[in-house]
């Protein structure tokens, strides 16, 4: 409501006062936010200084021909600004606040959970912001991390563009949970977590068991083919087929494995999968 | 005129209580209480059944000695939280097979209304004559029942934290799970069009999904759209593959340029329990003559799955999905006691059908969990 009354005022004193011309404000071209700074004025006499920028407005007496110090909460926002001082007659200057030094991040890394051993398949994008939450465009460098859960760090670093950098990252060989971080000079380093799963499941077997005459199927410790344990929960399929037709069960894996029990009657064949991945076939005969 | 009122309200009364019993099936057993056939013993005892009758339904058991009442009662009204208990037994048909003097065997089929749609019950019944009238020999069912024992279960389940609400939108979140449509096919059917296939959850954690199909015509315009609904196992554990269906009503494939696919996956909580066997499938006839896949489910678990549904993939020759079909099972699976279970298959896929492919989802109650 401020803004709009102080809106209509300046357009009022502008239609009045511009035509008269007189004195003359000098602001610096450029000003770093959240700094103080003085605007030279000419003329004397009182009047009434305005400042409006891109989120906020300033107004407060000045005498003219003095300096007058714009503080340094009043240019936190980056943009262009504009200053008014009316006495008997207005004035107008424009001068640009620019971001301040980096301060922070905003990391986005995507996705959250990854197969191990893919290249590119990790995008880790940063932007870079003052304090005062402006975004930097001049180019600034940041480093990117990735520290694995055992093993030193790598580290990269990217040139800001336009206050975006971004590097893609390929999934390690091992699974587990990666920290990925980003950071931006002397400040600390923002972090997130990617879980890298095991892929799909590779050489997949399994064998006959029979404990007190029922009889089991279970695999061997079911893992991708970088050596990493499947992750426990995924859905193996067993189907077996015999003379009173087929029999399926899907089971999860439990502590790296899959067993079930299979009811069988005279000779029977087993399969088993994973998804779309096969495993090896058993011909057994009932008891 | 004071009495006038309170006659009218009494007759009005009566005319009332009257159209109940009508309502009830009052005159039907009625008729039926004298009835000298077998089918009409069948009837009246099932009509009792009906009215919530119980007494005088299973009075007319001629094995009343053998069957236990609550097992009589167990039926027709299921037990352990099954799809029967939330129904109501709405119609029946019956006729005979085959009867001699003083024995017959009849067929019927018991159409019951659920929570969850109409599910059909065809059992072949014998009767027998008993002095001057026929009573129902209803088949005793023993039920097996486990020894108490503990099983041990290595509980594995999935919970969730997503980002909190002060946290900044897009920073940092866990993705959805990655899906993945792996077949779909288009088959007209002579009251409509199918849409069916599989669906696969290719990540590490659970998957709530859906697919819907949205129909485009010659000119790009959108022509129906429409969900799997209740024809898919909603929730997919790691690399678990299920059927969808989706049916578009009064369509035609011909008037159909294309289908757009949309699977959509929620990270959700989920259990990796119970595991389900579905034992000894094998297509064939059911006792109407229809062709049916059929076999037994078995909960290799240690907690009561109220209602299963089964959801089964038939491939042709070449590995094509070409028919998807589901059916809820009646009954509640207890821990290690084998169910029977049939859904339909039309004739003419029967016919093409190589392989089959069957799913079992199931819904609990929370008080069992």
């Amino acid at each position: 409501m401020r803004i709009r009354d102080w809106t209509v005022q300046f357009s009022v004193l502008l239609l009045f006062g511009i035509g008269a011309y007189a004195a003359e404000l000098r602001a610096p071209d450029h000003v770093k936010a959240g700094t103080t700074f003085t605007i030279t004025s000419s003329g004397s006499g009182g009047g009434t200084f305005y400042l409006f920028g891109p989120a906020s407005a300033v107004k407060r007496k000045v005498d003219s021909g003095s300096e007058i110090a714009v503080q340094s909460e009043e240019v936190e926002h980056a943009g262009r600004y504009t200053a008014v001082l009316c006495g008997s007659e207005c004035t107008a200057t424009h001068f640009y606040v620019q971001a301040a030094d980096p301060e922070r991040l905003s990391f986005l890394v995507h996705p959250s959970r990854v197969p191990v051993d893919d290249p590119n398949a990790m995008s880790a994008v940063a932007l870079v912001f003052d304090q005062f939450h402006n975004l930097i465009q001049q180019p600034q460098s940041v480093t990117f991390s990735i520290i694995p859960k055992s093993g030193s760090a790598v580290t990269e670093e990217r040139r800001s563009d336009q206050g975006i950098a971004w590097v893609r990252l390929s999934s390690g060989r091992r699974e587990g949970p990666t920290k990925i971080a980003a950071s931006v000079g002397k400040n600390d380093e923002e972090i997130r977590i990617v879980q890298q799963i095991a892929s799909d499941a590779c050489n997949l077997r399994m064998r006959p068991e029979w404990v007190s005459n029922k009889f089991f199927v279970e695999t061997d410790p079911v893992r991708d083919c970088s050596g990493n344990n499947v992750p426990d929960g995924t859905v193996v399929s067993f189907t077996m087929t015999d003379s009173n037709g087929k029999t399926t069960v899907d089971v999860p894996i439990k502590k790296g494995i899959a067993k079930v029990e299979m009811p069988i009657s005279g000779s029977a064949r087993i399969t088993v999968a994973s998804g779309v991945v096969t495993g090896n076939e058993l011909n057994v005969a009932g008891r | 005129m004071k009495y006038l009122i309170s006659i009218g309200l009494g007759c009005l009364t009566v005319l009332l209580v009257g159209l109940a019993w009508l309502q009830s099936g009052g005159i039907a057993r009625t008729q039926m209480r004298n009835a000298q056939h077998p089918e009409e013993a069948l009837r009246m005892m099932l009509s009792n059944v009906q009215a919530h009758n119980w007494d005088a339904a299973y009075a007319r058991l001629a094995n009343a000695s053998e069957v236990d009442k609550r097992a009589f009662m167990r039926d027709f009204e299921g037990s352990d939280g099954s799809l029967l208990t939330y129904s109501n037994l709405e119609s029946f048909d019956v006729w005979g097979l085959h009867a001699t003097d003083e024995e017959a065997t009849l067929r019927c089929r018991i159409r019951y209304s659920t929570a969850l749609g109409p599910i059909d019950d065809v059992r072949d019944i014998k009767a027998q004559k008993d002095a001057n009238a026929w009573k129902i020999v209803w088949p005793t069912k023993k039920l097996p029942s486990l020894p108490p024992q503990v099983i041990p279960v290595n509980y594995l389940r999935w919970d969730v934290i997503n980002r909190g609400a002060q946290e900044d939108w897009g920073v940092e979140n866990v993705d959805s799970p990655a899906v993945r449509i792996i077949s779909m096919n288009a088959v007209q059917r002579p009251d409509r069009v199918v849409i069916l296939g599989e669906i696969v959850n290719e990540d590490s954690v659970p998957a709530y999904v859906n697919v819907g199909a949205t129909l485009l015509a010659p000119d790009g315009q959108e022509m129906a759209q429409e969900s799997s609904f209740d024809e898919i196992s909603h929730t997919l554990l790691p690399k678990q593959v299920s059927p969808y269906r989706i049916d578009f009503p009064n369509m035609r494939l011909e008037k159909i340029k294309s289908v757009r696919m949309d699977a959509k996956a929620m990270l959700v909580p989920a259990s990796a329990d119970p595991v389900i066997a579905v034992n000894n499938q094998r297509i064939d006839k059911d006792p109407l003559g229809r062709k049916v896949l059929h076999g037994e489910l078995v909960d290799q678990s240690g907690e009561i799955v109220n209602i299963p549904h089964v959801i089964a993939a038939y491939y042709d020759n070449t590995g094509k999905v070409i028919w998807v079909s589901d059916g809820y099972v009646d009954q509640a699976l207890l821990p290690q006691v084998p169910v029977a279970f049939a859904v339909d298959v039309p004739d003419d896929i029967a016919s093409k059908v190589q392989s089959y492919h069957v799913v079992v989802n199931y819904f609990n109650n929370t008080s069992n969990t």
